[in-house]
């Protein structure tokens, strides 16, 4: 039963902090905390409430923040995977543009990142249900994308943009992984970073299959042998800096 | 099958009773299996099998220090295992594999460094390792004559190695929560390995990712303990196999990479460790 998501609420008036406000097992939510039913519901007024909780404030969704603003921030970068390799696959000229070995690398790709957002949506889902909170206003809602001038026939365009988003991935799982306070969280966010890593070394080796790059001087340190990470909010402004996400959102309570 | 009945005729002498070295099990293991389907058996069988020997590590504590040590020593093993092949001659020289092979021997070298570094005074001592395994491989071309085939041995378990590698750091996660920094590096090694393990998979014919439990074309059934358990498909709940939209048990297991036990880790470590 233990990926069965459990609340057990106990008293308020007895909790000490508000991981004893919660008592999840499995799935769990702790750190930061959920709002309850029952508790005042105050974040749409404009005052940034201290419970954290992704929703619209001030008429913009924010990510929120402890765990669930985390998770949240992993299905936002999800969102924009799944959907640019879905373009990917779905191109005019798809076979004409990548050999056998891409295809079948990308098409991996694809799959792999929409399972990951599923995968994210339900989880978050389940979360929010279990607490009782409306995922209609606290699940991120499905974001819209933009990829500009990105010419999908032209394979080395895309491979860089893949390449990008990958290890755009790695460093972000990385970054965040401090910050989550639930070990159930912590593992499943260890067991898709490292897919993300092999997704990045995979794509990196196909631009360039006779060198280093698959674990690059540019992305593994030459002293420590560290790979990037870097803070949620770092990532968020890279990756509003591309203007790829059509959809505004703020992330006020993440690190 | 029944792998218990199918272990008896081992388990009731000299394995048990720590008449042979593990050596000479897994000798005998290896030849057994080219007559038996041993696919449920672990990497790691023979250290269960004689705990005899001496220089078996233990699992770590389920502390941040224990984590450390363990990554250690499984760096250790890595930089050892590429060193050596370097040394060895066995890998083709001047193309993609040795560039490759330079790249992940000198990440490997600096985990070493950085995790001895970390852990200052409360770093474990290198064990002594021997990747034939008492004969069972030969990386390094040693005895067989035959680089091509040496080769192939060396990349069979540097793919072994990085999977494990892989699935070892994610199953220590937990216990480097309580310390945020310590968790961030574990983390940056982690994802170095999984670059690695895509990488060498590949050089091997491979995807760079797990199907299923699968270990691949031309890996021994010696190393299937580093699979198992990676068909997993239910990650909290979800069924990343037949939920809304997806598309079946491979790319379900292939999108998530599954952790391995301290003890299974150490129980595959053991089988190098002398």
């Amino acid at each position: 039963m233990k990926n069965e998501v459990k609340v057990h609420e106990v008293n308020p008036s007895n909790f000490k902090n508000r991981r004893d406000f919660l008592k999840i097992s499995g799935l769990a939510v702790a750190g930061t905390g959920l709002l309850l039913a029952g508790c005042n519901d105050d974040d749409d007024n404009g005052t940034p409430d201290d419970q954290q909780l992704p929703g619209v404030r001030n008429g913009v969704f924010d990510l929120g923040g402890g765990d669930l603003g985390i998770l949240t921030y992993a299905y936002a970068l999800e969102q924009l995977e799944a959907d640019f390799y879905t373009k990917v696959v779905n191109a005019t000229g798809f076979a004409a543009t990548f050999n056998s070995t891409e295809q079948e690398v990308l098409t991996d790709l694809y799959k792999h990142e929409l399972i990951h957002r599923e995968f994210f949506k339900a989880a978050i889902t389940g979360v929010l249900v279990e607490a009782g909170q409306d995922p209609a206003a606290r699940l991120l809602p499905n974001l819209t994308f933009d990829y500009g001038t990105l010419n999908f026939s032209d394979r080395n365009s895309v491979l860089a943009t893949s390449k990008a988003l990958e290890d755009t991935g790695v460093a972000a799982y990385n970054g965040a992984g401090r910050y989550i306070v639930n070990p159930a969280y912590l593992l499943l966010a260890g067991k898709i970073v490292s897919v993300e890593a092999r997704h990045a070394s995979a794509i990196r080796s196909l631009i360039n299959p006779n060198s280093t790059d698959f674990a690059g001087d540019d992305v593994v340190n030459i002293t420590t042998g560290l790979d990037v990470a870097r803070k949620p909010s770092v990532i968020i402004g890279e990756v509003k800096s591309l203007n790829i996400i059509q959809n505004n959102f703020t992330a006020n309570y993440l690190s | 099958m029944n792998i218990l009945k199918f272990l008896e005729p081992f388990t009731n002498d000299n394995l048990v009773n720590g008449i042979g070295s593990r050596r000479d099990s897994f000798t005998q293991f290896g030849n057994i299996g080219k007559k038996v389907a041993l696919a449920s058996i672990p990497f790691g069988l023979a250290a269960i099998s004689n705990k005899s020997f001496a220089a078996d590590i233990g699992p770590t504590p389920n502390t941040p220090t224990g984590a450390l040590q363990f990554a250690l020593i499984l760096e250790y093993l890595e930089k050892e295992f590429y060193i050596l092949g370097l040394q060895s001659g066995v890998i083709p020289t001047g193309g993609r594999d040795e560039k490759v092979f330079m790249q992940i021997s000198a990440h490997e070298t600096d985990h070493v460094t950085f995790l001895a570094n970390a852990l200052g005074a409360n770093a474990p001592v290198k064990p002594t390792f021997d990747f034939t395994v008492g004969g069972m491989f030969d990386p390094f071309n040693a005895t067989i004559n035959d680089s091509t085939a040496a080769y192939a041995q060396f990349l069979v378990l540097a793919q072994a190695f990085e999977d494990t590698g892989v699935r070892a750091y994610k199953g220590q996660a937990a216990n480097l929560i309580s310390e945020p920094q310590l968790l961030e590096y574990a983390l940056q090694i982690h994802s170095v390995e999984a670059r690695h393990a895509s990488e060498v998979r590949r050089l091997r014919g491979l995807k760079g990712w797990i199907t299923g439990n699968e270990r691949g074309a031309g890996m021994p059934v010696e190393t299937q303990g580093t699979y198992n358990g990676e068909q997993e498909i239910m990650q909290a709940g979800f069924n990343t196999s037949t939920s809304a939209g997806l598309f079946g048990p491979a790319a379900g297991s292939e999108s998530f990479d599954e952790p391995l036990s301290t003890q299974a880790v150490v129980d595959i470590a053991n089988v190098f460790i002398v």
